[in-house]
């Protein structure tokens, strides 16, 4: 399970994020919400370990990982995609999604310098967590296309193909949805769910309010770096701050 | 994992069958030297191209690292009597660590940043060469290097032996670093070239990465130098100028950086080059930039890169249309990114 208690990041004078309690229930989809500028993908690069928090603390299984860094924090099985992926766009997507395993492999430079049985073995278990990968997120068929043609829902899939080659426990999806039209989101909504039975617990920041509210099982909204509502859809929608600084009048009369 | 022998295989066993063969074809001694310094370079490009084109950080310093491999074999030879091959193996060392200590340094920086700071540091370096007139006598340069001994009955005191000798040290040198680019190692400063950010959220630790690079790219520079030292026998400060790193650079670029062949075949061939345009004296350079400009305008991603990323296409293309006969899927005809 993962929690942040009191989380604050001052960048200067600027406060980013202040104080924002917030637990991810496993096995479950949380989301985070606001307008603009609220500081969610702050947020996220603060659980992440992308920057250290001002003050606060960020909890791990009961443990506490504050200040981590981010390549540590993958390692504890923290991933995360974000809103645009960088592939290697002369390579094939399943050659993309080899280094996704690197970190759960122990072969260093004078393995491949002497060309070790140890490098060959876990080179082959990349390739196999690739395949494994590719299959979960649906795009075995497009697995030999390189990277530079394919479509941006393809990319999206690729981007959590990799962050599931880490063998995560929570996944933290930055925009998953973002830039793609709404026939290909809810297919992204039906593979996040399948994320979720797969046993990672998953926790999205999204802009579209209709797929949150119908995948989300828990929901914090953001603010100016504050928390200013956390609940289920249901009652975020009935919050009245939510309303007003979010959602609007119109999203209130909203039928569930 | 087909049986057949991939076109990097047959590229490198034509290249290096064509170089074993050319001194049997063309014994003139002066061209078996141009060829021999060029083999230099492409070992030395082939350590920036490690740094710069997979791990994506320019390290405008590497002359500087090249001089460091050089000055160690020319000092110790020439000034402690140290056996040459015991010199040629501790300039790989010596760079090396020179290279472990800058990049911790410097790696600190991302970007242009890096690459600017590492022009002053092979600046540095190039001033410390200069001025440090007790260990590398200044201006003056190191002369009477000794010739690197023969090894049993092999000499390398001929042109044609200096000429197989820089062949056989590039040819190890692209052999381990085919091994280290095609490993996870490799994989992972390509991760970190496409995007820090996500290599970390991988779980890449982007310094100890980077420096992994780093260090590598240096030995090999070291290696060159000494190979330099052996066979120029004569070393001056102007060895570290960053002309020479972008001379390294050029070739990289032009062969095609981020590719394992590239530095070579742009080092073979742009050393031709110069030595075709020789003729024009003064006038060389304004045929040399337009050229040079003319390449990089239609092979962005050099000579061997664009072959690549053709090949890479046909290999896609081919495993589209496999697929669609296996099992025919409506509407998954191959589409028109791989025309």
């Amino acid at each position: 399970m993962l929690e942040v208690r009191g989380l604050t990041k001052r960048f200067g004078g600027l406060v980013a994020m202040r104080g924002v309690d917030a637990a991810f229930p496993p096995g479950k989809i949380s989301a985070v919400i606001g307008p603009n500028g609220a500081g969610k993908t702050t947020f996220f690069n603060l659980v992440s370990g992308t920057y250290a928090p001002t003050a606060g603390r960020v909890l791990l299984g009961g443990r506490d990982v504050t200040g981590l860094r981010a390549d540590a924090m993958a390692r504890l099985g923290v991933a995360r995609t974000f809103q645009a992926t960088a592939l290697f766009d002369g390579a094939s997507v399943r050659d993309n999604l080899i280094i996704g395993h690197r970190l759960r492999t122990r072969a260093t430079l004078w393995d491949a310098l002497v060309g070790s049985r140890r490098l060959a073995a876990e080179e082959r278990a990349c390739r196999d967590k690739a395949e494994a990968v590719l299959d979960l997120v649906g795009l075995s068929r497009i697995g030999h296309r390189l990277a530079g043609g394919i479509t941006q829902e393809e990319r999206k899939r690729v981007a959590f193909a990799l962050a599931l080659a880490t063998e995560p426990r929570i996944l933290l999806a930055d925009e998953p949805a973002g830039g793609v039209n709404p026939g290909e989101t809810a297919g992204l909504a039906e593979l996040m769910r399948r994320i979720v039975a797969s046993g990672v617990t998953l926790c999205l920041i999204e802009h579209k309010m209709d797929m949150v509210m119908r995948l989300a099982d828990h929901v914090v909204v953001l603010d100016h770096g504050e928390r200013i509502a956390a609940g289920t859809p249901a009652e975020i929608r009935a919050d009245p701050r939510v309303i007003e600084s979010y959602l609007g009048v119109d999203a209130a009369g909203m039928p569930p | 994992m087909s049986a057949r022998p991939s076109p990097f295989a047959l590229a490198s066993f034509a290249l290096l069958a064509s170089a074993a063969l050319f001194p049997v074809l063309t014994p003139n001694p002066y061209y078996l030297g141009v060829m021999a310094l060029a083999f230099v370079g492409a070992l030395s490009a082939l350590g920036l191209n490690l740094v710069a084109g997979y791990a994506g950080q320019l390290n405008l310093a590497h002359a500087g690292f090249v001089a460091i491999g050089a000055y160690t074999v020319g000092i110790l030879t020439v000034d402690h009597g140290v056996p040459f091959w015991i010199a040629f193996a501790l300039a790989g060392v010596v760079s090396a660590a020179a290279g472990a200590a800058v990049g911790l340094v410097s790696l600190r920086l991302r970007g242009d940043t890096f690459a600017i700071f590492t022009l002053c540091v092979g600046f540095i370096l190039y001033l410390g060469i200069e001025k440090w007139d007790g260990l590398t006598r200044g201006v003056v340069g190191l002369m009477d290097i000794p010739a690197p001994p023969g090894i049993g009955p092999v000499s390398f005191a001929t042109d044609r032996g200096q000429y197989y000798l820089a062949l056989g040290v590039l040819a190890v040198g692209v052999w381990l670093m085919r091994r280290i680019t095609a490993s996870l190692v490799g994989r992972s400063f390509l991760a970190i070239r496409n995007g820090e950010a996500l290599a970390q959220a991988l779980g890449l630790n982007p310094m100890r990465t980077k420096l992994t690079a780093f260090v590598i790219s240096t030995f090999y520079a070291g290696i060159a130098g000494a190979l330099y030292a052996g066979q120029v026998r004569f070393l001056g400060p102007d060895i570290a100028r960053e002309t020479r790193t972008f001379d390294a650079l050029i070739f990289a670029v032009v062969g095609g950086m981020g590719t394992l062949l590239g530095p070579v075949v742009g080092a073979v061939g742009m050393s031709w080059a110069i030595q075709a345009l020789q003729g024009l004296q003064d006038y060389r350079m304004v045929v040399f930039g337009p050229l040079l400009v003319l390449c990089i305008m239609f092979f962005p991603a050099g000579i061997v890169g664009a072959l690549e990323a053709r090949f890479a296409r046909r290999r896609a293309a081919l495993a589209e249309k496999r697929l669609a006969e296996a099992a025919p899927v409506p509407g998954a005809a191959p589409r028109g990114s791989h025309a």
